[in-house]
């Protein structure tokens, strides 16, 4: 539900704070052919291929969104400095607050995970587009990494304004009928509850390492787990398959869940459980 | 479980040269108006309606256009093809004289919702409309169950020469119905919203689709109404919020098209 500024409003409707777009690349993208999502037993597998209409078509969707006065994160994708901070300058013009740099998607060759797994791109990266704009970025990292805690330091060397973590994991489904992966893409990234246990790792390792903000994502279906990812370290929090578990006044839900639990465990400022867990 | 159920194909007919109908065994109930995620395997998964429901038995009728529908076209008997779903809303039946207007392979979606509202025994009329006569096809079916059925052509190669909506106004002008029913082009079915003025109306979307389960946003239209989820059947009132209802859509990079 970030496709276009219709879709992103009805999102603020239901109670979200921030929306994040898509991830926009220089051009138009179709994506992979579909099946590009599929459920599984615990979680939701996809291959979409960075699908996009491009950032010149997509100015129109911010200056839409930006008559309500809704706060937009700007997601952008490249492959390498140039296009990132080409992107980024663009989306500042067009009125973005903030910027999240793709730098895990799963599964498209030479964009996301490529350039998020080299830790001196991850710093170039991000220190020049901190050069070129002046809203605060973010880098958005992957759990697919045996170094997730130097990736993100790289990121706060160049700069970042903070982390995002943690993208969809790697994952793949064989159908057993067909012999085939059902993916036409064959694997992909695996979202929903399955990885919330995964993600609140990553961001537990990554806020003990780092200075910066950390916006925590990954399974997130209730209060509950907002709660533990905000305890790992997290100071806000992103959900996108847990519309399809709990419909799409998912954010109000979960909002009133954190409300009431603070309540009833004698919190009323909810950066006094950001990291708590960290003794 | 939005994960297709590989099943085989049982039957094919070939309503016209183009337009083909699957059998295949689906126990799961769906009701007329909704649709399958089909997969296509190695080549596609695209949304359909159903077009047939015979207890376990579920069909669907479409015309070769693109790469899934060639390929789906020249499937036989003991084929495999995925399925999940069903998804979306369906027709509901309101009053006691229904016009069902389709275009295209939009008559296919119209197929299950004519059957039973004529079993019900409420009296329907049927505007079958196509370019000429070779695209006609549920002629004799919607007959059967006793539709009074009439055909619109393009070209005039079949009953009345012209456009469908013409048609309808026509109807519309010397009779009474209870509620208006439509699948087909956009712009036919947005002209046909026009004509009903008050007659509660409901017409079946068609978009680009991914997951089918209203969490992409692939398919979404006006603000944020996503038409696998929320639709893909909508009543007249909400269409007529809709500003891009008959006049865009948006393919797979998300880029805007005229329709």
């Amino acid at each position: 539900m970030d496709e276009d500024a219709g879709s992103m409003k009805r999102i603020i409707n239901c109670g979200a704070g921030a929306v994040v777009t898509k991830s926009i690349g220089l051009k138009p993208r179709d994506g992979y052919a579909n099946p590009t999502v599929i459920e599984l037993e615990h979680g939701i597998l996809n291959a979409i291929g960075l699908s996009n209409p491009g950032i010149k078509n997509f100015e129109n969707e911010i200056k839409t969104l930006k008559k309500s006065d809704i706060t937009i994160f700007g997601s952008i994708f490249g492959s390498n400095t140039k296009e990132f901070v080409e992107l980024a300058k663009k989306m500042q013009k067009y009125g973005v607050d903030a910027l999240e740099l793709n730098m895990s998607c799963p599964h498209a060759k030479g964009y996301g995970l490529e350039i998020g797994s080299d830790p001196k791109m991850v710093k170039e990266i991000t220190a020049n587009i901190k050069k070129s704009v002046n809203i605060p970025v973010f880098v958005k990292i992957s759990p697919n990494l045996m170094n997730i805690v130097e990736i993100a330091k790289s990121a706060e060397k160049g700069n970042a304004d903070g982390i995002v973590a943690i993208n969809s994991v790697k994952a793949m489904k064989i159908d057993l009928e067909l012999e085939t992966p059902v993916l036409s893409n064959k694997t992909g990234g695996y979202s929903g509850k399955a990885i919330k246990p995964i993600g609140v790792r990553c961001v537990y390792d990554i806020s003990k390492n780092i200075n910066i903000p950390i916006i925590g994502c990954g399974g997130i279906t209730t209060g509950e787990d907002a709660l533990e990812y905000i305890m790992a370290g997290a100071s806000a929090v992103q959900i996108g398959s847990a519309i399809y578990y709990r419909g799409i006044d998912i954010f109000k839900k979960i909002s009133e869940e954190i409300k009431q639990w603070m309540k009833q465990h004698g919190y009323n400022n909810i950066s006094q459980i950001v990291g708590v867990s960290h003794k | 479980m939005n994960y297709p159920k590989v099943t085989k194909i049982i039957k094919t007919i070939e309503e016209n040269p183009d337009v083909k109908t699957l059998f295949f065994k689906y126990p799961q109930k769906i009701k007329p108006g909704q649709f399958f995620m089909i997969w296509i395997p190695n080549v596609d998964e695209i949304p359909m309606s159903v077009s047939y429901i015979q207890d376990d038995i579920k069909g669907i009728t479409f015309k070769r256009v693109g790469d899934a529908t060639k390929k789906l076209f020249k499937l036989k008997k003991d084929d495999k093809i995925g399925i999940r779903g069903p998804y979306g809303k369906n027709f509901k039946i309101t009053g006691k004289n229904i016009l069902f207007v389709g275009g295209g392979t939009g008559i296919a979606t119209l197929g299950p919702i004519v059957e039973e509202a004529t079993k019900k025994g409420i009296k329907s009329t049927i505007i079958i409309g196509a370019k000429n006569k070779k695209e006609i096809f549920f002629e004799k079916r919607f007959k059967k169950y006793g539709a009074k059925v009439y055909i619109s052509t393009d070209d005039g190669s079949k009953g009345y020469k012209g456009l469908a909506t013409d048609l309808a106004e026509e109807l519309l002008n010397e009779n009474k119905y209870s509620s208006i029913l439509t699948c087909g082009p956009e712009k036919m079915m947005k002209k046909l919203l026009e004509l009903s003025k008050k007659i509660p109306f409901q017409a079946s979307l068609e978009r680009y689709m991914k997951c089918g389960f209203g969490i992409c946003g692939q398919c979404c239209i006006g603000e944020g109404i996503r038409v696998c989820e929320d639709g893909p059947i909508f009543d007249g009132k909400t269409l007529k919020k809709i500003k891009d209802f008959g006049v865009y859509k948006r393919d797979s990079a998300g880029r805007k098209i005229k329709l």
